[in-house]
């Protein structure tokens, strides 16, 4: 007997693969600049990190003798290495990118049963792994040396940077927020701390230390208002995530300047931007509703704001992420849609007879 | 500070277990309502095919845990399931055959109208009198073969109900990746 | 309630397909010529089937009763042209599953002769009862799709506060709604007059989508003299759905579980307002209807009025036939349509559209596995979480995926339709939603099977207790007669002695 199709017969022209190119796309213009900026380690670094992922995920894909293909060519291991790239230090060696990737399609999601299974972003919790394990390579921050300056290295020197760990002028050059953190511990107010480390109109185009991806927050934002005008998410998440960072802030600045940094700094800084727009809004490990996904978003910004000011590590989004993640359940069992005919209790609603 | 976490949890264990003690002689459930609960699950022809005495047995069987939830053939992979629920158990499905929904059939060529059927069937689901031919209510019947057991000439035979336009529904789809 | 407190709550999620809907639109409805057979199925219509009063052999007119109405929520069904009756027997019915269902095959002699009908010169003059009764008498059944018995409808529905008209068509391709309210509006709008005085209804809105604006204005022209809105409503899918217009039109939600009547509205379908112009006026049943032939394979896609029973593959023919091999062929809409793969299916009461698609037109991918990426969330008209019931029924958990409101789905499938991993959503629901009534009809001829033991255990214990008793009787009575006897002898031998 012939197969009977079930209804609907038409279909909207999308598939997993062009929601993930998509994304991929929004990425690449920060990701270009992060190339520029940083020069051949960076494109070294990206590269080592997106083929660790899909060898690592063909690799357990086969010893579990499913098919690969259709998992490689879905394109989210790629997207979560990439990301991952993106929030690593620029010069850091390749065993890290390897590990890393490894970590995030392995353990970060193959492990919980492949795509749409895992439960905490796979390249947030390899961050956070890389972090705690090796903490010298991953807060050891380059100056920027862009491809096109006099200190720009070649692909030779590139090479070497990345492979064999060869140090350049102007490495340990802390990030902003790290600096800013143990100037406190000196005493020193923002003013002084921020003071030559910092130029509002530099960290808005980009151009200062810190992650691979993280500088352009111009650029970041730019493919972000792509991605949520092409309807592959919404601006719930990003916006309560940048809210949630800059509130609390804005609160505290003015009560206290010198000891509390100003929304912009922190908006600018950390990853902020490219957590916002492109880790929040992670759709696997992020709630189902727009008030759910706000609520995430929201929790994800007060506590990178909280970690970063009073916690012990500099860079708070990776953490606030992961914890967010772990409520995400939570936050799906309380926050429902009301469901047409009935109340917020689900009760069915009175009937009215007549007039 | 050893001394002090040493004392503490020791506290805390007698505690906690004189409170438990004091619970399993007070606060204790007289008598097992289960029993009656999973009765009702049972399809309650006492068939007897699962070796109990009737669904009453086991129903109690089930109870104390001394029978598999599978003993009941008619009851097919969803009773399987059900009693695994109520009673918070794994069930094994491998050796379930899930034949679907099924009813006797007489297949009136060769019966002979010896009346022995309808003597044993326990819902009275089949019509028949000395040397007339014998007919299955489908609605009354549940399959327990007691019938297909009697009968001298094999006219009896448990056949799978059809599907009808009023009966028949989409499968569950079967999908590879997801 | 004011109309822009109306439009304030207006329709939640739902998608916008490419409507497709010039490929048949512009052309005038044709009628197709008559057909050698026509295959009537005594079940075209929610409720029990109509039960036969004509026999093999007979001869019957157009417009002859030759099915009756079984109980309330039924209909009759009428000869759809003059001809023998050939056969009553199972036919393969126009159903996903292919299962057959009584059918008459009608071989038409060609002289379309009509039956006496009681045609009506003052339809207005009419009381409700006696509109409700005529409109049973016709066979008319929802003619949106959902075909439920129209006078039951009305019964039910007596001094409600709207009447809503449906001229939504909200389904990509299908245009015959369109075509009937822009050929048709005044015979339309007498139709919907009779519905509204039949239930007396206190206002009547009629919606028709925005993109029909050729038949905003016909129907518009035509209800000038009656009291009656014609209101323009955002295209957007599934805005023809009940539940839908009726929070669009009037604010208001049909209760969970309830039926329009609750809240005092009643919705019917414009076709089926023509329908019940036609039965009131002229007397003619139900015997014909509109259908949208369209799709890509086709080569010329329009509207054929073409009687009930009539094979789809004639239909088919006389829209040119196929300009390509179609991939599938769709019976109704491609959102809700069912998948036909035997042509010689006749089309029924209820048959809006015959689709030819193309595999291009048909969109589908492998499934991959859901990323949770809830566009399913935002499309669901009614509110529900179809990732969330999905997962469930995966995993067998039935009860789970009720608890989420798998009864409130209204398989529109715009969930299915934007998932960008092509999961096959409404499938699942649909499966379940058939599984649990599976259930629920084994539970309770389970309860019915276990009364049946009881009852036949205590009638055996009972017959056990009598035979005892009787026995204890009788033994008695012996014992009595033999002590009697004892004593009679003892006396006799004292007399003796």
């Amino acid at each position: 007997m012939n197969p009977i199709a079930h209804s609907p017969h038409a279909h909207a022209p999308s598939s997993i693969g062009k929601v993930m190119l998509t994304v991929m796309l929004a990425l690449t213009p920060a990701t270009l600049f992060g190339f520029w900026l940083y020069g051949w380690p960076a494109i070294n670094l990206w590269a080592v990190a997106i083929i660790a992922a899909i060898l690592g995920e063909a690799f357990v894909i086969r010893i579990q003798q499913r098919v690969v293909r259709p998992v490689i060519m879905d394109g989210s291991g790629i997207l979560t290495a990439w990301l991952l790239a993106l929030s690593l230090p620029p010069y850091a060696p390749w065993w890290i990118a390897v590990l890393g990737s490894l970590f995030a399609v392995i353990v970060g999601k193959q492990i919980f049963g492949g795509l749409g299974q895992n439960v905490f972003n796979p390249a947030m919790a390899a961050r956070v792994m890389l972090l705690i394990s090796f903490p010298l390579e991953m807060t050891t921050w380059g100056a920027p040396s862009p491809l096109t300056s006099p200190n720009g290295l070649n692909l030779l020197e590139g090479l070497r940077v990345t492979f064999l760990s060869q140090p350049i002028d102007g490495m340990s050059s802390a990030s902003l927020l790290g600096h800013v953190k143990t100037e406190f511990t000196r005493g020193i107010g923002l003013d002084q701390a921020l003071a030559g480390h910092y130029v509002p109109l530099d960290a808005l185009a980009g151009l200062r230390a810190g992650s691979l991806g993280e500088t352009a927050a111009l650029l970041l934002l730019l493919g972000g208002l792509v991605l949520i005008a092409r309807r592959i998410i919404t601006w719930h998440a990003p916006v309560a995530m940048l809210l949630g960072v800059a509130v609390p802030a804005l609160i505290f600045c003015s009560i206290d300047g010198n000891h509390y940094a100003d929304p912009l700094v922190h908006l600018l800084s950390g990853g902020v931007m490219l957590a916002a727009f492109f880790i929040v809004t992670d759709p696997v490990t992020s709630p189902n509703t727009a008030l759910g996904q706000f609520i995430f978003g929201l929790g994800c910004g007060l506590l990178t704001w909280v970690i970063r000011t009073w916690g012990g590590y500099p860079e708070g989004v990776a953490f606030a992420v992961l914890l967010m993640n772990a409520a995400t359940p939570l936050i799906d069992q309380y926050v429902k849609p009301r469901i047409y005919g009935r109340d917020r209790k689900g009760a069915a609603l009175p009937a009215k007879k007549g007039a | 500070m050893l001394v002090a976490a040493i004392v503490s949890l020791t506290v805390l264990g007698t505690v906690f277990g004189l409170l438990l003690g004091l619970a399993a002689r007070y606060l204790r459930v007289e008598g097992n309502p289960i029993i009656a609960e999973i009765e009702q699950m049972l399809p309650g022809s006492q068939c007897g095919q699962c070796g109990y005495p009737g669904c009453t047995g086991a129903a109690q069987a089930l109870a104390d845990g001394s029978a598999p939830v599978t003993l009941c053939p008619p009851g097919g992979v969803a009773l399987v399931q059900a009693l695994a629920n109520k009673l918070g158990v794994e069930a094994d499905l491998s050796g379930v055959e899930d034949k679907g929904p099924q009813v006797a059939e007489v297949k009136e060529e060769i019966c002979i109208g010896c009346t022995r059927c309808f003597k044993v069937c326990p819902t009275d689901a089949i019509m028949g009198a000395a040397q007339q031919i014998h007919v299955v209510f489908r609605e009354a019947c549940t399959a327990c073969s007691k019938c297909v057991d009697v009968c001298p000439t094999e006219a009896l035979s448990l056949q799978a109900v059809p599907v009808t336009l009023q009966s028949w529904y989409w499968h569950k789809p079967k999908l590879e990746a997801v | 309630m004011k109309i822009f407190e109306r439009f304030f709550s207006g329709m939640r999620g739902g998608v916008h397909p490419e409507g497709r809907k010039d490929l048949s639109a512009a052309r005038g409805i044709r009628a197709l010529p008559l057909p050698q057979k026509l295959f009537v199925p005594l079940q075209q219509h929610i409720g029990a089937p109509a039960s036969p009063v004509v026999n093999v052999g007979e001869r019957v007119l157009k417009g002859q009763l030759i099915a009756v109405a079984q109980g309330n929520v039924s209909a009759p069904v009428h000869a759809p042209t003059s001809g023998i009756i050939v056969a009553l027997g199972d036919h393969v019915a126009p159903h996903p599953s292919g299962l057959p269902v009584p059918t008459f095959t009608l071989a038409c002699d060609g002289l379309e002769e009509w039956a006496a009908l009681h045609a009506c010169d003052e339809p207005f003059a009419l009381d409700a009862d006696d509109i409700s009764a005529r409109v049973a008498a016709a066979g008319i059944v929802g003619l949106g799709g959902a075909t439920f018995p129209s006078a039951l409808k009305l019964n039910l529905s007596r001094g409600v506060q709207t009447l809503i008209i449906n001229g939504g068509e909200c389904e990509p391709y299908l245009t015959c709604d369109d075509r009937i309210m822009r050929e048709r509006a005044t015979a339309i709008v007498e139709g919907i007059s009779l519905i509204a005085q039949a239930v007396a209804a206190k206002e009547v809105i009629v919606g028709i989508e925005d993109n029909k604006p050729e038949a905003i204005e016909a129907m518009r022209r035509a209800a000038h003299a009656v009291t009656m809105k014609v209101v323009a409503m955002p295209s957007m899918y599934p805005m023809g759905s009940e539940k839908q217009i009726i929070q669009v039109l009037t604010g208001q939600e049909i209760p969970a579980g309830g039926r329009p009547a609750d809240i005092g509205v009643l919705v019917h379908n414009v076709a089926t307002a023509f329908a019940v112009h036609q039965a009131i006026r002229f007397g003619k049943p139900l015997i014909s209807r509109i259908v949208t032939v369209s799709g890509g394979a086709i080569r010329s896609p329009g509207n054929i009025e073409a009687l009930v029973g009539t094979p789809v593959q004639e239909l088919v023919d006389f829209a040119g036939g196929y300009s390509r091999p179609a991939t599938r062929m769709v019976l109704g809409g491609p959102m809700m349509g069912q998948h036909i793969t035997n042509i010689a299916v006749p089309i029924v009461k209820g048959s809006g559209g015959i689709l030819a698609l193309t595999a291009d037109e048909i969109g589908q991918d492998e499934a991959s596995p859901c990323i949770r990426c809830s566009t399913c969330v935002r499309a669901c008209p009614v509110g529900l979480l179809p990732l969330e019931m999905a997962a469930h029924i995966r995993g067998s958990d039935l009860s789970g995926a009720v608890d989420l409101g798998l009864k409130d789905c209204i398989a529109c499938g715009s969930c299915s339709y934007v998932c960008p991993a092509h999961i096959p959503l409404v499938h699942y629901f649909n499966y379940a939603k058939g599984d649990l009534a599976a259930q629920e009809r084994s539970k309770l001829k389970q309860e019915a099977t276990k009364k049946l033991a009881d009852a036949r255990s205590e009638r055996i214990a009972r017959v056990e207790r009598e035979r005892a008793e009787m026995m204890a009787k009788r033994k008695a009575a012996r014992e009595a007669k033999e002590r009697a006897a004892k004593e009679a002898a003892a006396k006799a031998a004292e007399e003796t002695a």
